[in-house]
């Protein structure tokens, strides 16, 4: 904006240009295209870094998944949607979606119900609100690895501390890696400890944009906090949740290092793939230098992507009405 | 979409940068022969970078390589095992980014020797007179596949023993003296026997061994022919003597043998510390990971034969040059100094390293050499023995990838997620994708 005012200053020059000579007339050609084309200029760089680092790699992994295509060869055999077919009738395929959504979701939902909710007992007035907010914030500066390595001990089979503590309520020995229900329950707490607090900050800042007469007219009418959160809060602030589930959906989609930290390195997530990513598959093959392969996998994802994007859309825009 | 940007920009860089190295490669060959006739050293500093994949002890060797090399400043990298050989792969295939001197491990040879254009030929600096220095098979390993190029020198290899935890013995009412424990287990099914004693006596917290893998890649390592024949096929799945590794692992599993535990994990290294099991396959390297995994333990351990007859190698690492590093003569005098007869010495009593050359067999340091940790072991009379009776195997070019769908399949078994029948049959789905 701060831009652009200096701009519209200069449009109306002193003399109309009709009335004035060739140089006055060059001169407000010039502003014409400054105002014209300076806010392309302006924001070129991210298009330009844009299609250099993401629309090109966008399209060239679909030229190479095309093809027959490993890293130690020269040659190239175009082979058309081979490897779309092969990868459709791939159980490896499917198994890795499965463990993707079934991650996803598992993750996803508690995290962003507990977000919300600790986004409301946080949007009132506080002693030390700061605290609370660099905590909540903490768990994600946290490097994953440190994380998946800490929730792994957590999680062990023989010393870990959650067997310790449900061994008190007579649970047995819960093998949290070999269980596919297991490895997925392990895995979504490494991934909600890392991003509820992140998604919480993000509901907070909404919710105070959000006017306070709503509430004192609420708390009038005798609305108690959960019916506020439900009738107000949550409405007033859907462009926001659109966002936040959108995004953690994409994140999930893309869930990699726990998996493959969580299982020491194991590339087919677990012996038995059972919490194989399709991050994971895909950089599973990408090991093996099988690219045409592991591209077409990539574009899979993107195309479960934009469809997951588009259904959460349509979902969450439908869930509740607004306000208004 | 962030994810997609590595790996796409990569076949670009490939092609860039191959280019520019073929450039250097030949300019710096041509500097090189020109520079070498000279006896005295250039002048210009030098960076030489070492790539291992743990810690080799090599630090005291490139002080030694210092001294008469003064203008040489050697940096040591490590990374994670699997990540290590993966790595080297995408860089040499993009060019960039590999070092002077880079480690390469027996699984993993094959996989690197037939990329000729790739690495050094070390003949050509004067390393060919290393031959006669080496057990015939190790040397051959580091030929190219014409064996006109030496691409590597070896280090150490892997001869096999048994680690066994004396106090879990004792409980279990077992011998703990290393000869009546060898005698225990001539064969691998007296071994099995053996550890069904030792379940049966229910020594708490304890089972017999780790993990049915290790084990089940010694028996494939002792036999003739392992997953691939000479011809570099893959015969693992019709291969019998695979199949009977199989059999014994799954059998031990169904004995309840195995403490479920994946070697070199953070689990295992618990089960280490905390005695999860009482034997442990031992290559003599592996003497020094149980060391510094778990050095409270220090004199519980001793080391007694291996079942089925002192052959079988497992691990052992090359060093090899590739064509990247502009500094090849000095990589190669560097890679013969850190596998030459002395330094092997020290390796073995500083790493537990075994050395690939013959005539340090009947050494007095190594044949007199025990092993404090391991109760005063013998491990130099133990381990010069296992590798005098080691009947070198072909190692095909995906032996690992090979080996981590046999691993896979026995660790099904063990979850009880499928049976042997069925995990078996999943395998060799497996090892129809390896290409």
């Amino acid at each position: 904006m701060a831009t652009r005012a200096p701009d519209q200053l200069r449009v109306s020059p002193p003399h109309p240009p009709s009335r004035s000579g060739d140089p006055a007339r060059l001169r407000h050609l010039l502003y014409r295209l400054d105002v014209k084309a300076s806010p392309y200029a302006y924001v070129a760089p991210f298009f330009l870094l844009f299609c250099a680092f993401g629309l090109f790699p966008l399209v060239y992994t679909a030229w190479v998944s095309l093809h027959e295509w490993t890293l130690l060869s020269d040659v190239h055999t175009f082979i058309g949607l081979e490897n779309f077919t092969t990868l459709l009738a791939d159980d490896y395929f499917w198994n890795a979606t499965f463990n993707t959504v079934s991650i996803g979701v598992l993750s996803t939902v508690p995290q962003l119900l507990l977000a919300l909710w600790l986004a409301h007992l946080l949007n009132r007035p506080l002693r030390a609100q700061t605290i609370f907010r660099v905590t909540l914030l903490l768990p994600n500066v946290t490097s994953v690895v440190a994380v998946v390595v800490i929730f792994s001990q957590l999680f062990g089979r023989d010393y870990g501390l959650i067997n310790w503590a449900l061994s008190w309520f007579g649970v047995g020995t819960i093998d949290w890696n070999a269980g596919t229900a297991t490895s997925h329950t392990a895995i979504s707490v490494m991934i909600m400890w890392r991003w509820t607090g992140y998604n919480t900050l993000i509901f907070l800042a909404a919710m105070q944009a959000v006017p306070r007469e709503l509430y004192e007219a609420a708390t009038i009418d005798g609305a108690g906090g959960f019916t506020q959160l439900r009738k107000i809060t949550v409405p007033m602030i859907r462009p926001t949740i659109i966002f936040v589930v959108i995004t953690s959906t994409i994140g999930a989609m893309q869930v990699l290092a726990e998996p493959l930290l969580f299982g020491i390195y194991s590339i087919t997530g677990g012996p038995d793939r059972q919490y194989q990513t399709l991050s994971l598959f895909i950089y599973e093959n990408f090991t093996k230098l099988d690219f045409g392969y592991a591209s077409a996998i990539s574009w899979m994802m993107f195309l479960f992507i934009v469809v997951a994007a588009v259904i959460n859309y349509l979902l969450t825009r439908r869930a509740r009405g607004s306000l208004t | 979409m962030g994810k997609l940007r590595p790996r796409m920009v990569t076949p670009l860089l490939a092609a860039v940068l191959a280019v520019s190295v073929s450039a250097c490669g030949g300019g710096g060959g041509g500097t090189d022969a020109g520079a070498s006739p000279g006896a005295s050293q250039p002048a210009e500093k030098i960076k030489l970078t070492v790539a291992l994949f743990s810690d080799f002890h090599f630090a005291p060797l490139y002080e030694e390589f210092k001294k008469t090399h003064p203008n040489v400043e050697i940096v040591e990298r490590r990374s994670q095992f699997n990540d290590h050989h993966k790595n080297l792969t995408t860089k040499l295939a993009t060019g960039a980014g590999a070092a002077d001197v880079e480690a390469v491990e027996a699984g993993y040879i094959a996989t690197f020797t037939p990329l000729v254009d790739k690495f050094h030929n070390l003949g050509d600096y004067g390393m060919a007179k290393r031959q006669a220095d080496y057990l015939d098979w190790k040397w051959k390993q580091g030929l190219s596949p014409d064996g006109s190029k030496v691409l590597g020198l070896g280090t150490d290899i892997g001869g096999l023993a048994m680690c066994y935890r004396t106090d879990l013995f004792k409980k279990a009412g077992l011998p703990t003296d290393r000869e009546e424990v060898s005698a225990l287990w001539p064969t691998w099914e007296a071994y099995l026997e053996a550890g069904k004693k030792f379940t049966a006596a229910k020594v708490s917290g304890a089972k017999w061994f780790d993990g049915p893998g290790e084990n089940f890649r010694a028996m494939v390592d002792q036999a003739p022919v392992g997953f691939y024949d000479t011809s570099n096929t893959l015969v693992a799945g019709t291969n019998p003597d695979v199949k009977k590794a199989w059999d014994l692992s799954v059998q031990s599993i169904q004995a309840d043998q195995s403490a479920k535990l994946a070697a070199f994990s953070p689990p295992w290294n618990t089960g280490l510390t905390k005695g999860s099991f009482a034997t442990i396959i031992c290559p003599s390297w592996k003497t020094g990971s149980i060391k510094d995994a778990a050095p409270t333990t220090s004199g519980k351990w001793d080391v007694a034969a291996v079942p089925g007859g002192g052959g079988g190698n497992q691990g052992g690492t090359h060093l090899m040059a590739p064509k990247q590093g502009k500094h090849p003569k000095e990589a190669a005098e560097l890679i013969d100094l850190l596998t030459n007869k002395d330094s092997q010495l020290k390796l073995f009593s500083e790493a537990g390293a075994l050395p690939s050359i013959p005539a340090l067999y009947d050494d007095p340091t190594i044949t007199g050499f025990t092993n404090p940790f391991f109760s005063d072991a013998p491990t130099g009379k133990i381990f010069t023995d296992a590798a005098k009776a080691l009947k070198p195997q072909h190692v095909g070019p995906k032996a690992g990838d090979v080996l981590t769908a046999f691993g896979n399949g026995l660790q099904r078994v063990e979850q009880g997620k499928q049976s042997p029948d069925e995990a078996w049959t999943q395998v060799l789905e497996d090892l129809d994708r390896i290409k």
